[in-house]
């Protein structure tokens, strides 16, 4: 399988701060892949200058086979590369519906996204009820379902997710956690960054551990779990 | 009764334009948090440009009708305000975009200087006269009067607000602006090139200045190198009034100004026993700015949805 991402001695620099120290790592089409480690290790970091929010400090990023170091953002979910923050990153003040259509905004095939909008209400009846109201009114798990969905709606063919169970009710974070593999499951190459190291494991076929801004540990989730120093560090009471 | 009435309709025709020019402020700031003091300069460069068509027209000679000779005007110095406003936020504003707020607040008054000063030297430093083609016909209305340019300025006020607010709401680039506004870095990750739509929002906001500009000088009959700087003000006010950021408070803060200072201007010469007269009238605007800003610093619509994490 060829890498759809693949970084090489990837570094970025983060208010004069190395925050990622020269990583190298590969998502290979169609793979669920992620990238787990403490707070503070770089994770987001790495993400944010994948897709242009910050700038790299050095090394190289190829998204299908291209240098995208130093494309911006917008160019970049153009060629199908999308990214669901930290956070979130709803827009409050515009409706559910509005929120949506701001995901299909690089698409033209009007008659497609209209199905894959009911598609994604299918996936989470919550928004159809509410699809006119501003999405800032909705609770902290239906804006990361919200976020998801319009992930989804602009049918990348990779997605980052930065911690889509960060302050979920456990519910919620089993919801999100079913959604990815579902996203998955058709087709769309993902890579998860998580704390809760534990689901995102068993939901990724690989995995990296990250930790002050280098890549400790890689290889099958499958091992990663199985792993002492894994078990130890990040799955805690979980694997005891 | 009649003075009150009277006044009402001097200041919704006032409130209008103050409305326009109020939007090109709220529309920027709403996107790029930039309070951007040459406006007040693009609304001059309207009327000017718009004005000297107008007097070339004229002074050819050609019979055009009154109505076709300003539409003209406007159709001159709407591309070129536009073009001001664009090369303005890419030369001056874009540089400064992740400077400290106070860099480009400053760099915009620095725009508005030279706006000025350039028109200083292009059309001099006197009143120019709008040439008397349009006699204005009073029409009555309950004792006070209305007369047929003020309903034209209330009317294409009207009609230009109303078609910005379908824009904004009902179209692809609208909801680029209203994304961009709340969140440029996540609109970014929606695949919106933010710098596009920035520049969309100095463009409009542009066309709408001069159209202000156009209006004012057919309101007032002159037009002159500094007047965008008080009416930049007064805009100003009336868009922090209605919440900045806000379009339809810009909409509402406008016209109530407009009315404020029309209504201060008609009373406060009763009010004081004769010691003050109506010259005082840009006292209200600035009053108002104090009261708004001590009281409601968010204005009458602003900050209406709150944004959970």
């Amino acid at each position: 399988m060829k890498p759809l991402l693949e970084l090489t001695d990837y570094k970025v620099s983060y208010g004069g701060i190395k925050a990622v120290k020269g990583i190298d790592l590969a998502v290979n089409e169609g793979e669920l892949v992620c990238l787990i480690g403490a707070n503070g290790a770089g994770k987001t970091t790495t993400l944010k200058a994948i897709c242009g929010l910050i700038k790299t400090a050095g090394g190289r990023a190829l998204y299908q086979g291209e240098n995208i170091t130093g494309a911006r953002s917008f160019e970049l979910v153009r060629r199908g590369l999308a990214m669901v923050p930290e956070g979130r990153g709803i827009f409050g003040q515009l409706t559910i519906e509005e929120n949506l259509a701001m995901g299909a905004y690089t698409r033209r095939d009007y008659g497609a996204i209209k199905t894959d909008t009911e598609q994604v209400f299918e996936l989470f009846p919550r928004l159809r009820e509410r699809r006119k109201q501003p999405a800032g009114t909705l609770s902290g798990g239906e804006q990361q379902m919200l976020a998801m969905g319009r992930a989804i709606l602009s049918k990348p063919k990779l997605l980052l997710l930065d911690e889509p169970s960060m302050g979920l009710a456990p519910l919620m974070v089993k919801k999100v956690f079913e959604t990815v593999r579902a996203i998955s499951a058709q087709g769309v190459t993902i890579l998860l960054i998580e704390q809760n190291a534990k689901l995102a494991l068993q939901i990724s076929s690989r995995g990296y551990v990250m930790e002050s801004g280098a890549i400790t540990l890689s290889g099958q989730a499958s091992q990663l779990l199985d792993n002492p120093k894994v078990r130890e560090a990040y799955l805690g009471e979980q694997a005891a | 009764m009649e003075i009150f009435l009277q006044q009402i309709i001097n200041g919704l025709t006032l409130g209008s334009v103050y409305a326009l020019v109020a939007l090109g402020y709220t529309m920027v700031y709403g996107i790029i948090g930039l309070i951007n003091f040459a406006h007040g300069e693009v609304v001059m460069v309207g009327a000017m440009i718009a004005l000297s068509v107008v007097q070339a027209l004229i002074g050819a000679q050609l019979g055009l009708p009154p109505g076709l000779v300003i539409l003209v005007g406007l159709a001159v110095a709407m591309p070129i305000c536009m073009g001001i406003a664009y090369t303005a936020e890419r030369v001056a504003y874009r540089p400064l975009r992740s400077a400290p707020r106070l860099a480009p607040l400053i760099t915009a008054i620095g725009v508005s200087i030279v706006l000025q000063n350039l028109a200083m030297i292009i059309w001099g430093r006197n009143y120019l006269n709008f040439p008397d083609i349009i006699k204005p016909s009073p029409i009555e209305f309950g004792g006070a009067f209305i007369t047929d340019v003020q309903i034209l300025i209330i009317g294409v006020a009207a009609l230009i607000m109303a078609g910005l607010l379908l824009v904004v709401h009902k179209t692809r680039l609208g909801m680029a602006m209203r994304a961009t506004a709340q969140n440029q870095q996540v609109a970014g990750l929606m695949g919106i090139d933010i710098n596009t739509v920035i520049s969309a929002a100095f463009l409009i906001g542009a066309a709408l200045a001069a159209v202000a500009g156009v209006l004012v000088t057919l309101y007032y009959g002159i037009a002159h190198y500094h007047m965008g700087f008080i009416l930049g003000l007064k805009a100003f006010t009336a868009a922090v009034l209605g919440g900045i950021g806000n379009l339809g408070g810009a909409m509402l803060g406008g016209v109530l100004l407009g009315i404020i200072e029309a209504l201060g201007a008609g009373y406060i010469g009763d009010l004081t026993g004769g010691f003050l007269g109506s010259h005082y009238q840009d006292v209200f605007a600035f009053a108002v700015l104090i009261i708004v800003l001590v009281f409601r610093p968010s204005g009458l619509l602003g900050e209406r949805v709150g944004d959970r994490a």
